[in-house]
């Protein structure tokens, strides 16, 4: 069986994270609602978490997953402070999309 | 061989729920989608061995950060379906797809290209190495503790700083203002009693009429 001696090498995390990674920016210049383009952001964090971890397993070492560790406080963070703008810009103008709010004077 | 299902079933999770929360109309739909995503990173995880940073994962994003996000779909009521034909900007999307997959590309031929793996080496600290004995929530802990405790410190001030904007950003209006507004709201109330009234008046009618 040849799929017995496969053994699953960085390659392949680092495939999946750049195609995480890839779907994440596209959808981030696609989509107009603020909400859609933060969660893309953070499918773009994924992304790159997964190759953290993958090369912190390759040098058998526990820095890519501190790495993680952090990516994760600043996304928690990230998200806050976006969606409180959301909800700023929201109050003023309903239905507001990225393209609306390009100044940012009110 | 296990580990392998594991990983493509893992993988076609993620893919199919990321191309879910681009190609989603409803916001709320995105949100879901995206807790599918990060489920399967969670699975991905697993298969690498770092079970604390998947239940972190499950814990800190599906339980917290898309919680956050379908709250705030619901307070600001925009769950409604985006039309994703209009584009204020000509060409946009076909352009956003090319420089995607013009991205995905060039990352990709990195990572064949680059066969040696990673090119950096581990550091020699036994309480670094993953193969060490120790549970991996201990590891990252004792070394979290130890050589990040700076930066771990710095994180909690981010998260301070993160809060505190939070409410800054979304008290947009004075305690006077809002006092104001409530004035017309309570003068707004119905009076009861006539209506009341009329009510029992409007029965009594109808009895005689049936009379």
């Amino acid at each position: 069986m040849i799929l017995a001696e496969l053994a699953l090498t960085p390659p392949y995390y680092l495939v999946l994270s750049a195609l995480m990674f890839a779907i994440g920016a596209t959808g981030l210049l696609i989509r107009r609602n603020p909400l859609v383009m933060f969660m893309c952001v953070e499918l773009m964090l994924n992304g790159v978490n997964i190759s953290f971890v993958a090369f912190g397993a390759d040098l058998n070492d526990v820095g890519g997953q501190i790495s993680v560790f952090f990516v994760l406080v600043v996304a928690a963070v990230e998200v806050v402070v976006g969606l409180a703008l959301v909800v700023a810009i929201n109050r003023r103008r309903a239905d507001a999309t990225a393209d609306d709010v390009s100044l940012l004077r009110g | 061989m296990a580990e392998f299902i594991t990983f493509f079933f893992g993988a076609a999770v993620i893919l199919a729920g990321a191309i879910g929360v681009v190609v989603a109309r409803n916001a709320v739909h995105s949100a879901l989608f995206l807790i599918q995503t990060l489920l399967g990173v969670a699975v991905i995880f697993v298969v690498q061995e770092a079970h604390f940073l998947a239940a972190v994962q499950i814990v800190v994003y599906a339980g917290a950060i898309v919680i956050l996000f379908l709250f705030v779909i619901m307070l600001l009521g925009v769950d409604k379906a985006e039309d994703l034909g209009v584009e204020p900007i000509a060409g946009q999307k076909p352009l956003a797809v090319v420089l995607g997959a013009s991205l995905l590309a060039t990352a990709i031929t990195f990572v064949l290209v680059a066969t040696d793996g990673a090119t950096g080496v581990g550091s020699g600290d036994p309480e670094r190495q993953l193969d060490s004995g120790i549970t991996d929530i201990e590891r990252i802990g004792r070394v979290l503790f130890t050589e990040y405790a700076v930066a771990f410190q710095l994180t909690a001030a981010l998260l301070t700083i993160g809060v505190i904007g939070a409410v800054v950003l979304t008290r947009s209006r004075s305690t006077a203002d809002q006092l104001d507004d409530l004035e017309p709201a309570s003068m707004d109330l119905p009076s009861l009693a006539p209506e009341g009234a009329n009510d029992e008046h409007h029965v009594d009618t109808v009895e005689e009429d049936a009379s």
